[in-house]
């Protein structure tokens, strides 16, 4: 037994919906008592789509249970393929159905439907909506994919976007974008999209690009070995990525690398003298595996950050990215629990949060910036503009999207110019973003903490809320009234680094002194 | 302004009762508001992965920060009784007790999983007060979706909290039903105005204003889902005071009148104490009529607050009803909200949303009520929609709520007449 607050996932039935719901022409009879159809309104509102999900759900109470639930599980089997008239039917049982073990694939199977009947087997109390939507995905196709003819043209499946996912609808455009200039052709999309019919045919491609790991490298792997279809292990998400992921491609295929980056403007963007304020800032990575280890990277090499931190949440990622942390000479942190997620970015204090929505939030109650990255995701992860995060516009759309918490390089360097001015001063915040000016009130030097989380709603609630890591040191006033002349984007590092710095020197109390010569121990 | 009372009404009007997939929320959802209500509370979900992502998915990411509720996540190992369920309770619970001294009020909450599993939390609730009381009462109520509805995930909490109030032999007057606390004020205001002291609330804002209950108490409903804490106050001698609910000026008039004649308010004064707020009431539900009148309305079941809410729409604001569904019709609760229903709205109770879906397409209300999961669709099928859960979690009750009530049914309305109509072509693609 866990305790959890908040989740980074939800249960693997979820995930298998992300599948369907991705999918045309399937539908998934779900077990499951009333309630569980609250997954329901995750695609109508958060993606805003305007069919409900294909799911039926049983629906069964507690007054059934000693009754016919299985009876309940065929009725609905047999009303969901006269009502919806589907290609296949995928059936399973969510975590309460599981308890009872009605054995969904094996009643749908006695019941011949005339169409093509998938079991799910997806174990609620072990695995989570990753692991749902992988296993889904592997056992649609190993069910329908039939042995084919490869197609004249090179063509190649783009596998693994879901319904919720993050930005998949953007990537699938720009990839098939970058895949058309290289003259490589598009067998399917899946399950995004797809009909059962389409992942019938899914051995014409020559090979297979798999996008998130996530969501389909079962699948990948299952069509390697059964129809001899390579895949892609680069995501192309960055411009050093995309330019491999081009050359990976050239490889599998043999046709020569043609990329027309006439419309990619991240290099440029980073290397103009108004990006030099990024140098070195210190963001703290998190999410799901794949867009982690792909921030990383362009966190590094394209924007010129220094990555003081990462982890996922999915434990099927683990050992890539512990291996990835140690090449960036960090410790990673595997955990989806985000109060161990807060109290990591506390203690670093970052400059800039790349994370998940739960990390916009704990960026929100620490004053730490954050851009999203990764699901899970909110209704803002959909917008009505086309943001990929793959490719050549997926780098332009990174570089906007990381640099926009941020206080601009210029307004940055009038801050550090006018510190403590009377109107210009750090506290009215970035001025591209919304909230009133608030006029700078001066506080007595003794005052403690400066920064009062700015949204948090519930006051009672943050007994957790982490304190700067003191220890044994204290701040003398005068040097507590010098950190607070610092702009509010920088303080936390320079309380952190000066800190460290005492620590090292065997100083106990921090003076202005000891702030200043940190500051030029710091120097870079 | 009410409307005279309906001829016939729909007190006998036969129910039509349908099973089949149910699209609405479990008695989980309800901690999302219970916890607000309750400062000192604590919802432990003893549950599945599935609960969690619920209440996350429910309360958005609106409250955001350490919640007052968590889920107990059941593994593998609970359930191969390879460790004892209530001894990682035990731990579990110690654990966040030690974290948040300022929790006084714990509740264990059932679920479908642990309700299917046998997990007696009744046991593990006398364990726990034995070990954390006096600083932490520990109580239990199931809100799983195999036993409850949405709403009936607070009547289930409060009927738990019932055979734990204290006794008494004073005249008390209970109202009975969470609401938000600045609309509780303006009903005790209301009452206090009247004359009527003694007035108190359940659930109490913190444990320590808890009620007392005995053969003196008179309680008053403010929510129609309430069945089953009725039924225990009941028990517990106390006296139910029949009224329509205080949605809308009447429903107000009429709840605040049933109370005011229990304790013998002279009508004089009671008509002093509404008669402003009456009239701001009935003013500001005037100005959101011109959207509503004559309108068609069609409820899907929900909260339990459809039939009140359709004789508010029907009576006071000139709407026409062609289904109100609801998740469960309690029969007594609901008599004199039906008397006043006019006969017409076909009635019907629990789900089958196919059928209903289908129902609804037929009949192409001019707004219909339903939850998120099928809003979305229906508005890309051209129906105008209102999300239900916004009735549960907006302030809406008593007069000067009563044109916001009116609102939330209007806006959709004059949204959509403000919008440009779609471009041909935009129609043809959908």
């Amino acid at each position: 037994m866990k305790l959890t607050l908040w989740t980074y996932e939800g249960p693997p039935h979820v995930g298998a919906m992300r599948v369907a719901t991705g999918m045309k022409g399937l539908h998934y009879v779900l077990h499951a008592p009333q309630g569980d159809t609250y997954a329901d309104l995750l695609f109508t509102m958060i993606e805003r789509r305007d069919h409900r999900p294909p799911v039926t759900y049983t629906t069964f109470q507690a007054r059934d249970l000693g009754a016919d639930t299985a009876g309940l599980f065929k009725t609905a089997c047999k009303d969901a393929v006269e009502r919806f008239a589907p290609e296949a039917l995928i059936v399973g049982a969510s975590c309460t159905a599981e308890l009872i073990q009605d054995d969904p694939g094996g009643l749908a199977d006695s019941m011949a439907l005339g169409i093509p009947v998938i079991p799910l087997d997806l174990p609620s109390y072990q695995r989570k909506e990753g692991f749902g939507t992988d296993e889904t995905f592997l056992q649609i196709v190993r069910h329908l994919a039939k042995p084919v003819a490869r197609t004249a043209q090179i063509t190649a499946n783009l596998i693994g976007p879901t319904a919720l996912g993050f930005r998949h609808r953007d990537d699938i455009t720009e990839l098939t974008r970058l895949l058309a200039e290289m003259g490589v052709g598009v067998n399917v999309v899946a399950p995004m999209g797809a009909r059962p019919s389409d992942i019938a045919r899914l051995g014409a491609a020559h090979f297979n690009v798999l996008m998130y790991p996530e969501h389909a490298e079962s699948a990948a792997r299952w069509l390697e070995t059964t129809f001899k279809q390579p895949f892609t292990k680069i995501v192309p998400i960055g411009v050093g990525a995309t330019h491999d992921f081009l050359a990976e491609v050239a490889r599998i295929t043999g046709l020569p690398v043609k990329a027309d980056t006439s419309r990619l403007r991240l290099p440029w963007w980073t290397r103009s003298v108004d990006s030099t304020y990024l140098t070195g800032k210190r963001v703290f990575l998190f999410g799901d595996g794949t867009h982690v280890a792909a921030a990383a990277r362009i966190a590094r090499e394209e924007m010129g950050f220094d990555v003081a931190g990462l982890g996922c949440f999915n434990r099927e990622m683990a050992r890539p990215i512990r291996q990835l942390a140690k090449d960036y000479g960090v410790e990673a942190l595997i955990s989806d629990d985000y109060l161990e997620v807060e109290a990591a970015i506390a203690a670093l204090q970052p400059e800039l949060i790349l994370g998940t929505q739960m990390e916009r939030h704990i960026g929100k109650r620490l004053g730490i910036p954050c851009a999203v990255i990764s699901a899970p995701v909110h209704v803002q992860d959909f917008p009505a503009r086309y943001s990929p995060q793959m490719g050549w516009e997926g780098a332009n759309v990174i570089f906007d999207t990381w640099v926009h918490p941020l206080v601009m390089g210029l307004e940055e360097h009038l801050l550090h110019m006018f510190r403590d001015d009377f109107e210009f001063h750090d506290e009215a915040g970035a001025s591209h973003h919304g909230g009133a000016h608030k006029p700078r009130v001066d506080t007595p030097a003794q005052t403690a903490e400066p920064e009062t989380p700015m949204m948090n709603a519930e006051p009672v609630a943050s007994t957790e809320a982490p304190a700067p890591q003191t220890g044994e040191m204290v701040w003398l006033s005068d040097a507590e009234k010098e950190l607070k002349k610092i702009p509010f984007f920088v303080r936390g590092k320079a309380r952190r680094n000066t800190e460290n710095y005492a620590l090292g020197k065997g100083v106990t109390a921090i003076s202005v002194e000891t702030l200043y010569e940190a500051k030029a121990h710091y120097a870079r | 302004m009410n409307a005279p009372l309906p001829a016939r009404g729909c007190s006998t009007t036969p129910v039509l009762k349908e099973r089949g997939q149910r699209e609405v929320f479990c008695g989980l959802t309800g901690i999302i508001w219970l916890h607000r209500k309750m400062q000192d509370a604590f919802f432990l979900v003893v549950g599945s992965r599935t609960c969690a992502h619920l209440l996350q998915s429910a309360a958005g990411v609106m409250i955001f920060a350490e919640p007052r509720f968590g889920t107990a996540i059941l593994e593998e190992k609970d359930l191969a009784g390879l460790v004892d369920a209530q001894t990682e309770l035990d731990r579990e619970v110690a654990r966040l007790l030690s974290r948040r001294p300022d929790i006084r009020q714990l509740f264990l909450v059932g679920s479908c999983p642990s309700e299917v599993i046998k997990l007696d939390l009744q046991r593990a609730a006398e364990r726990m007060n034995a070990a954390h009381a006096p600083h932490v009462r520990v109580m239990n109520y199931s809100g799983s979706g195999i036993e409850t509805t949405f709403t009936q995930g607070e009547d289930a909490c409060l009927a738990a909290m019932v055979p734990a109030l204290a006794p008494t032999q004073t005249r008390e007057l209970l109202l009975v039903g969470a609401l938000p606390d600045v609309v509780e004020d303006q009903a005790l205001a209301l009452l206090s105005a009247m004359g009527i002291q003694n007035v108190r609330c359940l659930p109490a804002r913190r444990s320590s204003d808890a009620p007392e209950v005995g053969p003196n108490t008179v309680f008053a409903l403010v929510q129609p889902f309430l069945g089953d804490t009725h039924a225990a106050l009941t028990r517990r001698g106390a006296r139910h005071i029949p009224a329509p609910f205080p949605f809308g000026a009447e429903g107000t008039t009429e709840w605040l009148r049933a109370i005011a004649k229990e304790f013998a308010v002279p009508e004089a004064l009671f008509d002093q104490v509404i008669a402003a707020p009456r009239a701001r009431a009935e003013k500001a539900i005037a100005a959101v009529t011109e959207t509503l009148s004559g309108k068609t309305v069609f409820f899907f079941p929900d909260s339990q607050l459809e039939i009140p809410l359709a004789r508010f729409l029907t009576r006071e604001c000139g709407m026409r009803a062609i289904e109100v569904g609801t998740p469960f019709l309690h029969r007594d609760l609901m008599a004199p909200e039906l008397a006043l229903l006019a006969e017409g709205p076909t009635l019907s109770e629990g789900q089958d949303v196919d059928l209903q879906l289908a129902r609804a397409r037929a009949a192409r209300p001019d707004l219909t009520v339903c939850g998120l999961g099928l809003a979305n669709p229906l508005e890309a099928e051209g129906l105008a929609t209102k999300w239900a859960i916004e009735l549960v979690f907006t302030p809406v009750h008593f007069y000067e709520q009563a044109g916001d009530l009116a609102a939330l049914f209007a806006r959709p309305l004059r949204r959509r007449a403000l919008l440009a109509p779609l471009a041909p072509a935009m129609e043809a693609a959908e």
